[in-house]
């Protein structure tokens, strides 16, 4: 048998049909539904008289629209069409029989992070969902990816979905992280290094000793942004570290089932003479503390260095580089630590879970934020929420300034009430910077908990590493 | 689905590298339940000012190109987010195919779902071709999805690549899960496989 990569293996554990041209029906073990991207799915599938084929897979959650707000469980609290939308999701899922946690669940948060919360992430599956942050069960060695939703309703319907079959691409990181580096920061440096199109038509395996040291919650904080990086899915091979993360979750195996997971998930691996389209190397003790400055994720430097000048990028991106700068209100030179800011956003499925708020935490711990500051902090799920009261992190939070919020999307793409005005500058940990993503004409910078936090105390990007 | 297989339209130029489905319909336009009607929030926030007035400068907004069913766009045309309203907005605006040197995935996916054909070029043609879209209405770019050309208005003529089961969905205007549903038998036949073998999936 030739070598395979992990990619390799669950692709060939999961083809259904191969058609004679090449075109594989890959099945899908878990398919995750949110409210924005599946009422025009559903509505397909009823009027083509059309069921869903396996409803005991399909979990859906609202997290996209509802406000962070208490007091939401109000329908009064959204807007009319937030409300539809939520409103179809819960006929939606009582229709069709899925499993679902509607917003007054305390199991309710971003779909990201309660797919792997509840145990439904699992090694060696095929997670979709209409969205593109899927990416993030790639942490547990589950082929995982973002879909439109022509094929939100193909799954619904068949649970399988039309593919080719993606490259391979090996992204390593070595060696040991230095103190004030975090996966945020590993994830931004990939994406700054190879560009946002420098995955596209790939499935990154992302390895090495930094990425292994890693917590399942920075694993999940650097497989979601393989997006990013232009990857449709990031992937890391399981071991102890994932196994105890998963061990006694609602949805996870149990007795000898476990068992006989673990006799598989042990052989989830990519093989030692594997082949790889492509291979990135970077050494994880020259990894800094990194922010955005421009409008893509890719523009992304050091915190110590300065805006850049356009004029030293080449092609197209010297026009990017120029909007951008225009868009984001910076003077090349200027140097990144002067940036003030006025708003800091802590959540997402990119940082929104428990390891995340302590950070931010540790940092906020006895200090305040900066006068005038709007900071806020949305849990990514309710569970992560109510462990952050347990362990006292939502007092320093509050004690520091913060407001404490419910979970939800919030002001990654403030979809929801929570939205950046026309100039407003945002320390985010967040995932995109894009023009207009966090409100119309607001200015991100997208960087690690710990980072945002340091912001909202100095007022300013602030070198994390100076605050300790 | 609509059938594709020639085309003869006006190109407009977007030489924007980057460009994200966020630029192509901003997050306010997907608190819909439909997949029609976006055409006009086509790139909103490039489009209008924020009292809603049209930014005369826009392409789409010139005179020219107001009838456009091509665009020729920069690197990386369609990252970010998976929203498929971005191909929604665009099929409803009239847009029918889009020419870059490359796409994000999840984008160039649902173009096909929706009828538009992505054409990915190396840059020296999409130059070529981004030089004739700026003629404007006058000059007519013709499409052929069968023979896989894209011919300017000049009559120079490049050849391009797409998967044959794409081409021939939208050659014939074919309804993916229709397709499938022809093989659910192996369907069933793979699902008993991997619930004998994976029974905690």
């Amino acid at each position: 048998m030739s070598a395979k990569t992990l990619y390799d293996k669950i692709w060939d554990a999961h083809l259904a049909h191969e058609a004679e041209d090449g075109t594989c029906l890959l099945y899908i073990d878990r398919h995750l539904v949110h409210e924005v991207t599946s009422p025009q799915a559903f509505e397909g599938l009823r009027m083509a008289g059309r069921f869903v084929r396996a409803p005991d897979k399909t979990i859906a959650v609202p997290d996209h629209n509802v406000p962070t707000t208490e007091g939401r469980e109000n329908p009064e609290a959204m807007t009319e069409d937030s409300r539809i939308q939520v409103a179809a999701l819960d006929k939606n899922a009582k229709d069709f029989g899925i499993h679902y946690y509607p917003v007054d669940d305390v199991r309710q948060g971003i779909v990201h992070i309660v797919g792997p919360e509840q145990g439904w992430t699992l090694p060696g599956m095929t997670v979709v969902c209409g969205d593109s942050h899927t990416a993030t069960h790639g942490a547990f060695g589950a082929l995982a990816h973002g879909i439109g939703t022509s094929e939100v309703e193909h799954v619904l319907a068949t649970q399988t979905l039309i593919q080719r079959k993606g490259k391979n691409m090996k992204v390593e990181i070595t060696g040991k992280l230095r103190p004030g580096v975090t996966a945020k920061d590993i994830t931004l440096s990939v994406i700054g290094a190879t560009g946002t199109a420098g995955g596209t038509g790939y499935v990154i395996e992302y390895c090495g000793e930094a990425i292994r040291d890693l917590s399942m919650e920075g694993r999940m904080t650097v497989c979601n942004m393989a997006i990013e990086g232009g990857a449709r899915a990031g992937l890391i091979a399981p071991d102890e570290t994932t196994y105890q993360y998963i061990k006694g979750r609602p949805h996870a195996p149990k007795g000898g089932q476990w068992e006989q997971a673990m006799e598989w998930w042990k052989t989830l691996y990519s093989d030692d003479d594997a082949h790889w389209d492509k291979v990135v190397t970077i050494k994880g003790e020259e990894i800094a503390p990194v922010v955005t400055w421009g409008t893509s994720p890719e523009d992304v430097l050091p915190i110590t260095e300065t805006v850049p000048t356009p004029e030293s990028f080449s092609g197209g991106k010297v026009e990017a580089a120029r909007r951008a700068l225009d868009y984001m209100g910076l003077a090349p030179g200027q140097k990144l630590t002067d940036i003030e800011i006025d708003t800091v956003f802590i959540g997402s499925c990119t940082n929104g879970r428990i390891e995340d708020l302590r950070a931010a935490a540790e940092i906020l711990k006895g200090k305040k934020v900066k006068e005038g500051m709007r900071a806020m902090v949305v849990p990514g799920s309710g569970l992560v929420r109510a462990q952050a009261e347990e362990e006292g992190l939502a007092d320093i939070f509050r004690e520091a300034g913060f407001e404490w919020r419910l979970a939800g999307c919030s002001m990654c793409l403030a979809m929801n009430p929570d939205q950046l005005a026309p100039g407003e500058r945002c320390a985010s940990t967040s995932n995109r910077n894009f023009e207009g993503r966090q409100g119309y004409k607001g200015r991100t910078h997208l960087m690690s908990p710990a980072m945002a936090a340091a912001a909202a105390v100095t007022g300013h990007l602030t070198d994390v590493r100076e605050m300790t | 689905m609509e059938k594709f297989e020639k085309l003869s339209g006006i190109a407009a130029p977007l030489p924007l590298v980057n460009i994200d489905t966020d630029m192509i319909i901003p997050k306010q336009f997907l608190k819909t339940i439909k997949r029609s009607g976006l055409g006009v929030n086509l790139f909103d926030e490039m489009r209008y000012d924020r009292e809603g007035n049209e930014t005369p400068d826009f392409v789409l907004n010139k005179p020219a190109y107001r009838g456009a069913q091509i665009l020729v766009t920069g690197d990386n045309f369609g990252c970010g987010s998976s929203r498929e309203h971005a191909p929604w907005a665009l099929a409803d605006f009239g847009i029918k195919a889009v020419i870059s040197t490359s796409f994000a995935d999840i984008f160039y996916n649902n173009c096909f779902k929706n009828g538009i054909l992505p054409i990915a070029l190396p840059q020296e043609q999409v130059d070529v071709l981004m030089s004739d879209a700026e003629k404007g209405a006058n000059a007519r770019m013709e499409i052929d999805l069968e023979a896989q050309t894209v011919t300017t208005s000049d009559g120079e003529v490049f050849g391009f690549e797409v998967d044959p089961h794409r081409k021939h969905c939208l050659i014939n205007g074919l309804d993916d899960i229709g397709l499938t549903l022809e093989k659910a038998a192996a369907i069933d036949t793979f699902e008993a496989r991997a619930a004998a073998e994976r029974p905690w999936v």
